[in-house]
């Protein structure tokens, strides 16, 4: 009898148990309360400020933010997309495992006994799932608060006005909230490796968000030419691509691939060096 | 972590040096030169031409390039360029030419007499260098390269010279006296509109001589004074034509000369023509004349670049990067052929920047100003009156000249500087599009102009993008087409078919076109007479040509695109798979699975190499309590995290029941801990605390016990409460019971009665008891020996990570020297570790 009785490797901290230990927490709550108001509090900011002189479009994607519900979601998401949704994953992934070993329950898992591969990976799968769902409400609550403030309507592209049905532009919706997700496995793979690696929360999540914002500084640096191109964030807006009257893939496709390229080897990282590490939290 | 660190200084270093001894390319040393030349109708005028010949950078014999500079300019404005072509492997020849910089002579504004006949020579003297590859005897292999007046000399010398093998002219002109003297009706440049400001600006340019401005200024002759450095006719063509606003037969013939236009079909040599879409000097139109001026069957291409002679962007690398594209397929045969149209686009912003880029589409075939497709785009507007203020003045503004380029001109999207006058302008306007419209060449509209009969109307055609009312109309290019229509004497007016000026501008949905007709235009010279016209469209339409085949190369995806990913799969796939345990390290002979717990030659040490626990090895059997004793510091704690495979061991092993401890082992699943403390969610109640661990082993529900294990707890009511509200001894109550969660038959606690009161820690002494009874084991580590005396069977006595006795306590008991009152745990303790009381 080498194990307990019923014990099995692959049935140790199911996926269910695992998202129910994560939702009650506060942070997890406040941060979807976070992301379901803001659409309206940027609805409620647009009712308060001047209405747009004129029947012309603008070019701005700001302008175009009240033309419709859908031209208000591509804002909202827009003005999310390079910080707030960096926080929001940057937490989710980031707090997971660092979080276990500060309250000291991270030895009691790993004794019970959970695989150390099995716990990452089951983590990993959860914070993704947060970090997904987070990435997807507010464009949804977005689309929500919008029509049902400005109403349902054709989307206007911005930089030339342009008109793409609604209906047509729903499954373009469907790629950029796609690609904001991908975009985002960087900043996920970065947090959890931190996760791993420190015993502090805060310092996990906010070293991902800071090696974001260096990121974010050095594709300012024109000097250093088509380098940047292979800088994490440097991506980040290219799902605007999609909304072009031409979806232009160009973008998105390298954005991916450099996403993919980072968030493979610092997740294989942080399976390698958990699997050595002696835990003493 | 340390050998990562490592590893990423090393490449550091690795990638500096290598950076720092990169053979770097040799410098290219210019060679002064005079060259005496010989030219005139009848040849017999010597100049002395100064040059600076820069030999290839890769030494051996090369294809040769003659740069030349532009109007104003010498030698000198061109060198930085030369290194670089040098650099590049080209044999290049710089000159002033004629009149200009040091050598001799007078401008002769790129005369077949003069300046061509002066290149010829210096083509003998290129084909007489050893550096220089030849086609044959006396014929180099060589490309003339220049912009503006060096775009010129390019053409010309490639008409009138057969040894020319590619030309690169850039911003240059077709026709001179239609540069001049532009109407956009099509009647020539006698019926041209004077390009005032332009044409005292290129005329300045070449009169005294550039002298640096702390020099003190030599007094000039009459002569010198009147003409500069030009050759008395031109002098004299240009004051008269200058005086009158007005071209002659003469002045027409003399720049005609000078022009491309002379010499329609002669140019054989393949020729890119490089002009700038902010050019209202030489505009587009001159570039499309010159394509059409090229023999057939010569390879031409056309090049609209974001710059020019009114400013732009200038893309001086892209330019010349096409340059040497060109030059490299035709002097060395190697690259492939540039696209025959090519036109600069604003590419919005960089994703990264948000700086402005530029997209360079391109087009298999040159489609002319005409487009491959047209659209025709209603205007509406009533008839209007406008009138010619006495004097010209004060006069619309499109295009000052040298001006853009002082504002940094950017992309095309910039606002312009244009400024109607009021009751000098007539404007026709479309609808908003429905749609973006992209313009690329000349739109065309039919003007009817009513006046006086037998008046000379002087009048200037614009089309304005209009975004709305808060942002001022927006001139494409700042270009502007002059008019001049002379009605009739029998009739009341006259109609012009006007060919716009040529531009490429994408005109957005929602905006509108605008026609302005104005009277003046700061440009240009125009009529002083007060006058009054009526200005009407013929057919109120514009037409809008377009090129579809202008379309972004299709750069397809970059090879790393697709490579990378995948190539991180792999490196994280070796790296998973290489960091992988071995299992059989662990695997010496087995051991036996009715001994709970067996630690054999067990070691760790800290990072700093102090030994946190040296070749420990004792065993226990099951059924016993065991006391694991010693002083803070002794290893204690170390030990029981090996145990639970939190921390690998530096050498030896433990094994429970016989199986070899690692991170994760299934046998684990029968060890029940509590060490250093208890370890919950804050935010969930004690309950589902106890709940979620349980469900986190994934054991069935049932094998839980949760209620014997909540009555160890005795929480009551605080059970369903947030373990943050919890007291220490609570959780310390709770932390026992999830460790006897399931009645694992191994029991490890640290510390047990920390924070517990008086009757609890008799409670807990009893249920320890009754748990080993039932055949289980137990092993309780504390610093309370009167505690471990009364729990324990056993003990083990570990002192600086050694173990120092084991054995019962009665046995220890027993051996001890008394102290009258009999032996005490305590005594015993502190004699064993050597630190007598």
């Amino acid at each position: 009898m080498t194990a307990a009785p019923g014990y099995a490797p692959g049935r140790t901290l199911p996926l269910r148990v695992e998202i129910v230990r994560q939702f009650k927490r506060r942070r997890t709550l406040a941060m979807f309360a976070l992301l379901l108001a803001l659409p309206w509090v940027l609805v409620i900011a647009f009712q308060f400020g001047p209405q747009p002189s004129g029947q012309q479009p603008g070019v701005r994607m700001s302008d175009l933010a009240t033309a419709g519900g859908l031209n208000f979601a591509a804002f909202a998401l827009s003005v999310s997309a390079n910080f707030l949704l960096v926080v929001a994953v940057a937490l989710f992934c980031g707090d997971t495992v660092s979080s276990e070993a500060n309250w000291s329950s991270l030895r009691y898992l790993l004794a019970a006994p959970v695989p150390r591969d099995r716990l990452l990976r089951q983590k990993l799968i959860v914070a993704l799932g947060y970090s997904a769902a987070a990435v997807i409400c507010l464009p949804l609550m977005a689309l929500l608060a919008g029509t049902l403030a400005f109403g349902w309507d054709d989307i206007q592209v911005p930089g030339t006005g342009e008109t793409i049905p609604a209906l047509d532009v729903l499954p373009r919706f469907g790629i950029v909230i796609g690609y904001a997700l991908v975009s985002q496995l960087v900043v996920a793979a970065l947090a959890f490796l931190l996760s791993t690696v420190t015993d502090s929360p805060l310092g996990a999540v906010g070293g991902a968000v800071g090696l974001w914002i260096v990121s974010t500084i050095l594709q300012a640096v024109e000097a250093l030419g088509a380098l940047r191109e292979f800088l994490p964030t440097f991506w980040n807006t290219a799902w605007l691509d999609a909304l072009a009257p031409e979806i232009d893939w160009g973008g998105m496709a390298k954005g991916a691939s450099i996403s993919i390229t980072y968030a493979a080897i610092l997740v294989a990282v942080a399976f390698r060096l958990f699997r050595r590490k002696d835990v003493v939290s | 972590m340390r050998r990562v660190a490592a590893l990423v200084a090393a490449l550091a270093l690795i990638g500096a040096v290598v950076w720092l001894v990169w053979p770097s390319p040799p410098p290219v040393r210019g060679q002064e030169q005079k060259i005496a030349v010989v030219d005139g109708p009848s040849d017999d005028q010597q100049v002395v031409l100064d040059t600076t010949f820069f030999p290839p950078a890769g030494g051996g014999k090369a294809p040769a390039v003659l740069l030349a500079h532009g109007f104003g300019g010498s030698k000198q404005s061109v060198r930085d360029q030369a290194v670089k072509l040098a650099g590049d492997g080209y044999a290049v020849l710089t000159w002033s030419a004629r009149g200009f910089g040091r050598s001799s002579g007078q401008i002769a504004l790129n005369s077949p007499d003069y300046e061509v006949k002066d290149v010829k020579q210096l083509i003998d003297w290129l084909a007489k260098r050893p550096e220089v590859a030849l086609d044959k005897a006396g014929d180099p292999r060589v490309g003339i390269t220049g912009g503006s007046y060096g775009g010129a000399i390019a053409l010309m010398t490639a008409a009138h010279d057969a040894r020319v093998d590619a030309i690169v002219p850039q911003i240059t002109w077709y026709d001179l006296a239609d540069s001049l003297f532009p109407d956009a009706t099509g009647e020539g440049p006698e019926n041209g509109v004077f390009k005032r400001m332009w044409a005292g600006f290129f005329f300045g340019r070449g009169a005294p001589t550039a002298q640096s401005i702390t020099a003190q200024p030599k007094p000039l002759t009459e002569e010198e004074a009147r003409c500069g450095r030009f050759l008395p006719e031109i002098c004299s063509m240009y004051e008269e034509v200058a005086k009158t606003g007005k071209a002659t037969t003469a002045a027409v013939e003399l720049l005609r000369a000078s022009s491309p236009a002379s010499v329609p079909g002669r140019i054989k040599a393949p020729t890119l023509l490089i002009q700038g879409q902010r050019d209202s000097l030489f505009p587009l139109s001159q570039a499309d004349a010159n394509a059409k001026a090229v023999a057939p069957g010569t390879p031409v291409s056309v090049t609209w670049f974001d710059g020019g002679h009114d400013g732009g962007n200038g893309e001086a690398d892209w330019v010349y990067e096409q340059t040497t594209a060109w030059l490299g397929r035709y002097l060395k045969d190697e690259g492939r052929a540039a696209p025959t149209f090519t036109v600069t686009r604003d590419g919005g912003r960089d994703p990264g920047t948000r700086q402005r880029i530029r997209l360079h589409p391109e087009s298999s075939a040159y489609p002319g100003l005409g487009g491959t497709s047209t659209t025709q785009v209603p205007l509406t507007g009533p008839e209007q009156n406008v009138v010619n203020p006495p004097g010209g003045a004060p006069a619309s503004i499109s295009t000052v000249p040298g001006v853009g380029s002082l504002l940094g001109g950017g992309g095309q999207s910039q606002t312009s500087l244009s400024l109607d006058m009021p009751g000098q302008s007539a404007g026709f306007e479309s609808a908003p599009l429905t749609a973006p419209l992209q313009l690329t060449g000349s739109p065309k509209v039919t003007l009817r102009v009513q006046a006086e009969p037998g008046t000379e109307v002087t009048l200037f055609a614009k089309l304005y993008d209009v975004a709305d009312t808060m942002q001022p109309p927006m001139l494409p290019a700042g270009l502007v087409s002059p008019i001049r229509v002379t009605i009739p004497e029998d009739a009341q007016g006259a109609d012009a078919a006007v060919t716009l000026p040529a531009v490429d501008h994408n005109f957005a949905a929602g905006h509108r076109l605008r026609l302005t007709v104005t009277t003046t235009d700061m440009g240009y010279a125009t009529p002083a007479e007060p006058a009054g016209y009526k200005i009407s469209l013929v057919t109120p339409a514009v037409s809008v040509p377009a090129v579809a085949a202008l379309a972004a190369p299709p750069t397809g995806l970059a090879w790393w695109v697709w490579a990378t990913p995948l190539a991180a799969i792999a490196v994280a796939a070796v790296l998973l798979a290489l960091g992988r345990r071995r299992r059989t390290a662990g695997a010496t002979g087995t051991g036996d699975p009715e001994t709970p717990l067996a630690i054999t030659g067990l070691t760790k040490a800290y990072s700093n190499g102090d030994k946190a626990v040296d070749d420990l090895s004792f065993s226990i059997e099951k059924g016993q309590v065991l006391g694991l004793l010693g002083p803070n510091g002794a290893g204690k704690t170390t030990t029981m995290r090996m145990m639970m495979g939190l921390i690998h061991p530096d050498a030896g092993e433990v094994r429970i029941f016989g199986e070899p401890v690692t991170p994760g082992a299934p046998v684990l699943s029968r060890l029940g801990s509590f060490v250093e403390g208890p370890g919950f969610l804050p935010h969930l109640s004690g309950r589902d605390n106890l709940e979620l661990y349980w469900a986190a082993t994934g054991r069935p529900a049932e094998d839980a016990r949760f209620a014997e294990a909540l009555e160890i707890a005795g929480l009551g009511k605080a059970l369903e409460r947030a373990v943050r509200t919890y007291s220490q001894g609570m959780r310390q109550r709770l932390a026992i019971a999830q460790a006897m969660l399931g009645l694992p038959d191994l029991l490890v606690l640290d510390e047990p009665t920390n924070g517990l009161d008086p009757p609890q820690i008799r409670e807990m002494r009893e249920v320890l008891k009754r748990y080993a009874s039932d055949g289980r084991t137990v092993i309780v580590s504390s610093h309370l020996l009167a505690e471990v005396e009364q729990t324990c069977t056993h003990v083990v006595v570990m002192h600086r990570g050694r173990l120092v006795t084991t054995g019962p306590v009665s046995v220890l008991l027993a051996g001890a020297k008394s102290n009258g009152q009999g032996p005490r745990l305590e005594d015993v303790f502190l004699d064993l570790i050597g630190e007598k009381s």
